[in-house]
């Protein structure tokens, strides 16, 4: 294969990666991050305590985490169907995809959330804030840093899993790497493609911890 | 008198009773369970704070003044016992009541509680941003309330680049930010060095003075009670060991948790003193010259200072010093007299 061959199929690849990672993290912050929220604030000594929600909760989340990616888009099968219309191709497999990740995510924000000291916390209650002032003008503002180191590690994980989405006919790096490369012995492919899937990982890793001591006031 | 009233629909403005005082605590009870039965944090505790008091709460580490001063705005939940607040019972109130009422008493912190990734303005601003206050107006009194604890220029600095009595100064604006009537300090001056406690509590007794807020603060150190307090509760386990004004606590310590927080009796029991002292107590009403050096020339003893704790406030002494008794009974009387004579407080105190 010549590089004028490979050119657009590596190019082609990685429009797709970005693609499929992209959409899959937008959706998935968007039902992991409210879940992150309520992981910590229904907790014993939170500003809503609810022990019981917060152990159903806390069970859901980890039934699903445990679910490899895989297995996950196997089973999913005939719901990613249902849902995304077909159940092959680079669009479809961002919906397994989520499935997989927002549990995740759930738990990286509530890592970040709970680093937020909780004197800030009571000083905020002991003004006369509601819950949401609490969540959204101090939880979250005061989490910033670390949601951007924890989103950076998150997206690097959505990333690896489109790797795999080939196995559901998915497109974009990791599927060229190993229908085109591994699987037919074409070992340029293989590694060109591997390397611009690590170059994407150092670019988003490299920002997140860019953006988070940039944006950090805490540690100055 | 009523004291179950139907709560009143003005926020700041429902006008105080007259007769109720600004703070009522009655039978206070807190306990905590714990893995052997449960821990008894407060005991039957009952205090009255009036409108503009700067009321102290001291007591040792464990003696549940923590617990108490959070109990009264209900960061805490008692176990038994009202706490009202001009007339109104905290513990039977709406959420939507309890959070009018927190406005109303601000609260600072030991480890001073700012919003660590906003400006300093922005951190004074916060409760006026909850209270729906017109950006305009509100950053107009963040500038005002800057100024009045002197950190106009650090406006646009983080926390993180302020000093801890900066940091204290910013929680003491943005506690003021709601115009609280009541200020509740959690041990704020504990994690400060000895100069910036006493600009802190400066401040304060500033603040007391001029707003007329009234006060309410714990802690574990009998000089800042004696600076600034008219009125303190002596606690000891939970309970309540003596309470009165700063001058008659101090003057005529009666509980044995007040003797030890003077330093008439040891920490701990098995340190006795072994020798009868002079407890001379400095109210600052005295004038700053070398009492006890005149007093050694003037009376012709020698002296020997047990225990001192003394702090200076405005040139002013204030604290306590112990010295050993003389044997002769001529020398003691004479240095009695010479400092009764300066209008200092002298009594003889034994070991028990």
């Amino acid at each position: 294969m010549t590089w004028s061959q490979l050119g657009p199929l590596l190019w082609q690849g990685t429009v797709e990666t970005v693609y499929m990672t992209l959409w899959a993290s937008v959706v998935s912050y968007l039902l992991g991050l409210p879940l992150g929220v309520l992981l910590v604030i229904t907790r014993k000594n939170h500003i809503m305590p609810h022990p019981t929600f917060n152990a159903v909760l806390g069970v859901a989340v980890n039934f699903l985490r445990s679910i490899p990616f895989i297995i996950m888009l196997a089973i999913l099968f005939p719901v990613t169907r249902a849902v995304m219309g077909t159940a092959i191709g680079t669009t479809s497999v961002i919906f397994p995809l989520v499935i997989s990740a927002f549990p995740y995510i759930a738990r990286m924000v509530e890592s970040s959330l709970e680093d937020v000291d909780h004197g800030v916390i009571e000083a905020a209650v002991s003004m006369g804030s509601t819950n949401a002032q609490i969540v959204f003008k101090v939880l979250l503002p005061e989490a910033v840093p670390s949601l951007l180191n924890g989103a950076a590690i998150s997206i690097t994980t959505i990333l690896s899993y489109t790797a795999l989405a080939s196995a559901a006919g998915g497109g974009g790096l990791g599927a060229l790497a190993i229908v085109k490369g591994l699987n037919i012995r074409n070992f340029e492919v293989m590694y060109t493609a591997s390397l611009l899937l690590v170059a994407l990982v150092q670019i988003i890793t490299v920002s997140g911890t860019r953006m988070m001591r940039g944006l950090d006031h805490k540690r100055r | 008198m009523e004291l179950m009233e139907a709560p009143g629909m003005g926020q700041g403005t429902a006008e105080p009773r007259a007769q109720a005082p600004q703070i009522e605590i009655r039978n206070l009870r807190k306990v905590y369970p714990a893995a052997m039965g449960e821990v008894v944090a407060l005991d039957d505790l009952s205090l009255t704070i009036e409108k503009g008091d700067i009321y102290g709460i001291i007591g040792m580490s464990g003696a549940g003044k923590s617990t108490l001063i959070r109990c009264l705005n209900r960061l805490d939940t008692p176990s038994d016992g009202q706490v009202f607040i001009d007339g109104r019972n905290i513990l039977a109130m709406n959420h939507d009541e309890l959070r009018q009422t927190r406005r109303r008493m601000a609260m600072i912190f030991q480890q001073f509680n700012l919003l660590m990734q906003k400006t300093v303005a922005r951190n004074v601003r916060y409760p006026m941003e909850i209270a729906g206050i017109p950006k305009k107006k509100a950053n107009e009194r963040v500038t005002e309330l800057l100024r009045l604890v002197g950190l106009e220029e650090k406006a646009n600095a983080y926390p993180s680049q302020l000093s801890g009595g900066q940091r204290q100064r910013v929680a003491i604006a943005r506690a003021l930010a709601s115009d609280p009537e009541m200020l509740l300090c959690d041990e704020a001056t504990s994690a400060l060095d000895p100069m910036t406690t006493q600009s802190i509590l400066e401040l304060l007794l500033n603040i007391n003075h001029t707003l007329g807020i009234t006060v309410v603060l714990i802690t574990h150190e009998m000089a800042v009670i004696r600076q600034i307090c008219n009125k303190v509760a002596i606690l000891d386990g939970g309970k309540l060991a003596e309470k009165g004004t700063v001058d008659e606590v101090f003057r005529h310590t009666k509980s044995a948790a007040g003797k030890r927080l003077f330093g008439i009796l040891p920490d701990q029991e098995d340190a006795r003193p072994t020798e009868p002292a002079l407890r001379i107590v400095f109210d600052g009403a005295s004038v700053e010259r070398p009492i006890i050096s005149r007093m050694v020339k003037e009376c012709g003893v020698e002296v020997n200072i047990l225990s001192a704790d003394m702090r200076q406030l405005n040139h002013k002494a204030y604290g306590q010093m112990l010295l050993a008794l003389p044997e002769d009974d001529e020398d003691r009387k004479r240095m009695t007299d010479y400092l009764k004579a300066l209008n200092l407080t002298v009594e003889e105190v034994y070991p028990e």
